[in-house]
């Protein structure tokens, strides 16, 4: 690529960005600089707060369902309006918050951690950007439109969703396809960037595991957003159009949906955590002061696991009347994915090991990732056990389950990574006393809120329900209470954000003493434009 | 155990009530063999996943100790060990084989629906369940019984609160049964947890499971699959009984039956049909036309003042009893018989306001199905 390399990055960052401030092509300011910008580093900055707005109107949805179930009866909603704020919750924190906020990181941290000077098509990530704000915005006003906003859960069932929907599902579906095509667009972007941006001397297996988890994340984006885009336009069309896709009474098969749903939606749970995976192995190496023990059995265990997610989706369906073969086919390949995430905590704790470990803020957040994905794994494989999962299946165990993979899991990461790279984004590091108060509050909330919900569902409650016997109260009680716990203590988290912003103590270019990959060579705040010119990276086993 | 509870629920600063300790907190060990036979699967991974937390929590946090900063100033730097890596990937997988031996055995037996001695059908309907005795001529609809009132606080709850219906699945303990699942509208699922049963009903297909009950007894469970508005409201309760009772209980239920079907040919009056009419309505139409027949539009329209009900009765008995494609009207040709169909128009047509006055006869709804 260039013919003449800097003799460090830092130095040619730092003039680069001057030079570029300058320039007679500066962005325009106020607020069409934010509508037309093609710069990864603010284009992330608009994925990260529109993931954090979508996350606490998510959050108020969820606190809604939680307030109705504080206590056995209907207090506060009536079923209908329970059922869409279910579905809204479960919709708006996969689509809306947690996929955002990894898009968000990968396009602010990708470039800057494989020397590349922006995103590989800056035009087309803007646009995969403003897509977000229409969809959900879509989805949102569907709650304002006569018989009400998705009613079937963010698993939209059909012929729930189709025969017996509320008018407003064509909205929904509409929404749906802008929010995909928005995730098919950034994941190309994603790969564009990694295969043909990285800086000189940087092979493959010298990517940070960010970079690698989110490049096997962007393949499974765009092998099923267009399974998603297929089945909803399958529904479009039996909504509107009188096909019988999913409609017995035409010749359809309810079943057809839940098979097509699912061969989306379980790679769909990998989406959500694979970059997780990359973020928690940044910080603990940082933090233990260690480099990361199995580099390479990482990157293999991630790729297994992203094969395996096309091969177990029928272990959502364990109960919907599936063949004798098909139910241990899906239970084996299902039990399998133990193995590589198994894989994978063995080595994070084996980087602690004769470490030399600190617990700053993100820190906290990736080690008690570890211990509760851990948790939420146990629970994922008893749900493998096909015959166990008869009882299992549609309970509170299951949603114990998936809430422990995806609120101390994918969520945490998030958190884990803000505060992490925050000095990196800002030249400021967050209030380390406010971060570890956030940390602790959110620990003990969600352990809460969470963890009697194995008991409830083992007890027989089942999920989606508004109301429920008596004897399932003292558990709904302290789920309820951890909540709002939680939910609260997320207000913590924007006053460090914007106190960050604002001021507080110095980072250097290199914020915590451990951190080895490339963004830390790059002052702190990094200027707008970094690595115009490629730094080179010296060929050697990554640390 | 109760010492330990005691001491949680101190610690917690809750009470745990007096269901909890009799409920538990645990996957119910139920009364059939497979029932018994999936809860010990359940206990065997649970504690597979216990002594593996603590191994794996156990190094983690030795390792935290151990190695913090203040104690550990200066780090390793090893960063791979093939042998290691080989055995944490096999052990687990080691593991998991021997979990899948049982597990698949007992997913055969789950499987083996063969030489029932009773096959009953259940049909999911929004929201409730229709049990048909195959061969048996015995066939009935089963809703919800808490009263409402109880659900919006205006009573104190039962004990069995939201877990009581109308017409309990009556069953033979110790008789194999095989279930027949299937739905007339959405996908609900069927779940007892005490016999280990749940299967979801899908719309245009048969699902099959079974059972062999061992102890009689009632066991109460709840539609497991989100479907609709009431999807909370639509309980299980199982009867089982000795087989000497239960033959008695269906034969009785076999003269009930024969006895509706002669109310058929007689001339019913104004008043009986109210009557009766009230109660079909409450069971089986109020959960989404609303009580007062005010409906929810637009997904449920208003039966109170709906003009096209007031003027066109033969469009009213089409849509009851055919329903209305593509919306969640569902049609109660088999569900209600004769004389219920025609108690429940007769009642909406003279009920909230609508004054028709009209009296329609169970003969005239069975020569409307006959057609």
């Amino acid at each position: 690529m260039a013919s003449k390399l800097p003799k460090s990055p830092l130095e040619h960052s730092a003039g680069g960005a001057g030079a570029a401030a300058e320039s007679p092509g500066a962005p325009p300011r106020g607020l069409l600089r934010w509508l037309l910008t093609t710069n990864h580093k603010e284009i992330g900055t608009l994925y990260l707060v529109f993931s954090l707005s979508m996350f606490f109107i998510g959050g108020i949805f969820a606190l809604v369902v939680r307030l109705e179930l504080f206590q056995p009866g209907l207090q506060f909603v009536e079923p209908e309006f329970f059922n869409q704020m279910t579905t809204l919750h479960g919709l708006i924190m996969v689509f809306a918050a947690v996929m955002p906020a990894f898009t968000g990181l990968a396009n602010w941290m990708i470039p800057l951690q494989i020397g590349a000077p922006d995103m590989a098509l800056p035009r087309l990530n803007n646009f995969s950007f403003w897509l977000l704000p229409v969809a959900f915005t879509l989805l949102l006003a569907t709650l304002l439109m006569p018989g009400g906003g998705p009613n079937f859960g963010w698993t939209f069932y059909a012929p729930l969703s189709t025969t017996y929907a509320p008018p407003s599902t064509t909205f929904f579906i509409l929404g749906m396809h802008l929010a995909g095509i928005s995730s098919i667009l950034g994941a190309i972007n994603i790969i564009a960037t990694i295969l043909n941006l990285r800086a000189p001397g940087m092979r493959m297996m010298d990517m940070p595991l960010f970079v690698w988890t989110w490049l096997i994340t962007a393949f499974l984006l765009i092998a099923v957003m267009p399974v998603l885009a297929g089945v909803i336009t399958m529904m479009l069309l039996d909504i509107n159009f009188g096909t019988s896709f999913f409609n017995a009474a035409g010749g359809g098969d309810p079943v057809l949906f839940q098979h097509l749903f699912w061969f989306f939606g379980h790679p769909e749970v990998y989406i959500m955590i694979l970059p997780a995976f990359g973020i928690v192995s940044a910080i603990i190496p940082t933090f233990a002061r260690k480099p990361l023990f199995g580099y390479a059995s990482m990157v293999y265990a991630t790729a297994s696991i992203a094969i395996l997610s096309f091969l177990v989706w029928a272990h959502h369906m364990f109960v919907v009347g599936l063949p004798l073969v098909a139910e241990l086919f899906f239970m084996y390949t299902t039990m399998l994915i133990a193995v590589p995430t198994g894989v994978k905590v063995f080595n994070w704790i084996t980087t602690l090991f004769q470490g030399s470990i600190s617990f700053e803020t993100p820190m906290l957040f990736a080690l008690a990732f570890v211990v509760l994905f851990t948790i939420g794994g146990f629970s994922g494989l008893m749900l493998a056990i096909a015959p166990a999962d008869f009882q299992y299946h549609d309970t509170y165990f299951v949603v114990a389950h998936f809430h422990y993979v995806l609120v101390p899991g994918a969520i945490f990461s998030i958190m884990a990574a803000v505060y992490y790279w925050l000095p990196k984004w800002t030249g400021h590091y967050p209030s380390e006393r406010l971060g570890r108060w956030h940390f602790w509050l959110s620990v003990i909330g969600v352990n809460l809120t969470f963890f009697p919900m194995h008991f409830s569902g083992l007890a027989g409650m089942p999920r989606r329900i508004p109301d429920y016997a008596l004897q399932f109260a003292d558990f709904n009680l302290v789920s309820s209470l951890g909540a709002f716990l939680f939910g609260f203590s997320q207000l913590l988290f924007v006053v460090v954000i914007v106190k960050c912003v604002r001021g507080g103590e110095k980072a250097p270019a290199k914020a915590w003493e451990g951190a080895q990959d490339l963004e830390w060579s790059v002052p702190s705040p990094a200027p707008l434009h970094t690595f115009e010119t490629p730094p080179h990276v010296t060929p050697q086993p990554h640390p | 155990m109760p010492r330990r509870l005691a001491w949680l629920s101190g610690a917690g600063g809750f009470a745990l009530s007096p269901q909890v300790l009799a409920n538990g907190w645990n996957m119910p060990v139920g009364v059939t063999d497979l029932s018994r036979e999936i809860h010990s699967l359940h206990m065997t991974i649970f504690w597979i996943c216990v002594v593996i937390g603590v191994v794996v929590f156990g190094v983690m946090f030795y390792s935290l100790f151990r190695y913090r900063r203040s104690r550990q100033p200066q780090a390793a730097n090893f960063h791979e060990h093939t042998t290691v890596e080989v055995i944490w990937t096999t052990l687990p997988l080691l593991i998991l084989v021997a979990m899948a031996v049982p597990a698949t055995a007992t997913l055969k037996n789950m499987y083996d629906t063969g030489d029932a001695e009773l096959d009953v059908m259940v049909t999911g309907q929004q929201w409730r369940w229709r049990y048909d005795y195959l061969g048996e001529e015995v066939a009935f609809t089963s809703s919800l019984s808490t009263p409402r009132a109880q659900v919006r606080g205006e009573e104190a709850r039962g004990e069995t609160y939201l877990l009581d219906v109308d017409n309990p699945l009556v069953l033979p303990v110790g008789r194999k049964v095989r279930f027949l699942f299937t739905s007339d509208d959405v996908i609900h699922s069927w779940w007892v947890p005490e016999l280990a049963v749940k299967q979801d009903t899908v719309p245009g297909f048969v699902n099959e499971n079974w059972v062999r009950i061992n102890e009689p007894g009632i066991y109460r469970g709840q539609c497991a699959e989100l479907c609709g508005i009431d999807h909370g409201f639509m309980p299980i309760v199982v009867q089982a009984m000795a087989p000497d009772e239960f033959d008695a209980w269906l034969a009785e239920r076999r003269d009930e039956a024969a006895q509706e079907a002669l109310g058929v040919d007689r001339d019913w009056g104004h008043e009986e049909l109210m009557t009766r009419g009230e109660e079909v309505y409450a069971a089986i139409c109020a959960s989404c036309h609303q009580p007062e027949g005010q409906g929810a539009p637009p997904t449920f329209p208003a039966l109170a003042g709906n003009p096209r009900l007031q003027e066109d009765l033969g469009w009213q008995l089409d849509t009851v009893i055919n329903g209305v494609s593509g919306t969640a009207m569902p049609a109660f040709r088999n569900t209600l018989n004769p004389v219920e169909l025609a108690a429940v128009i007769t009642y909406t047509r003279n009920a909230w306001g609508n004054a028709t006055g009209d009296v329609v006869q169970p003969a005239r709804v069975a020569e409307r199905l006959a057609r």
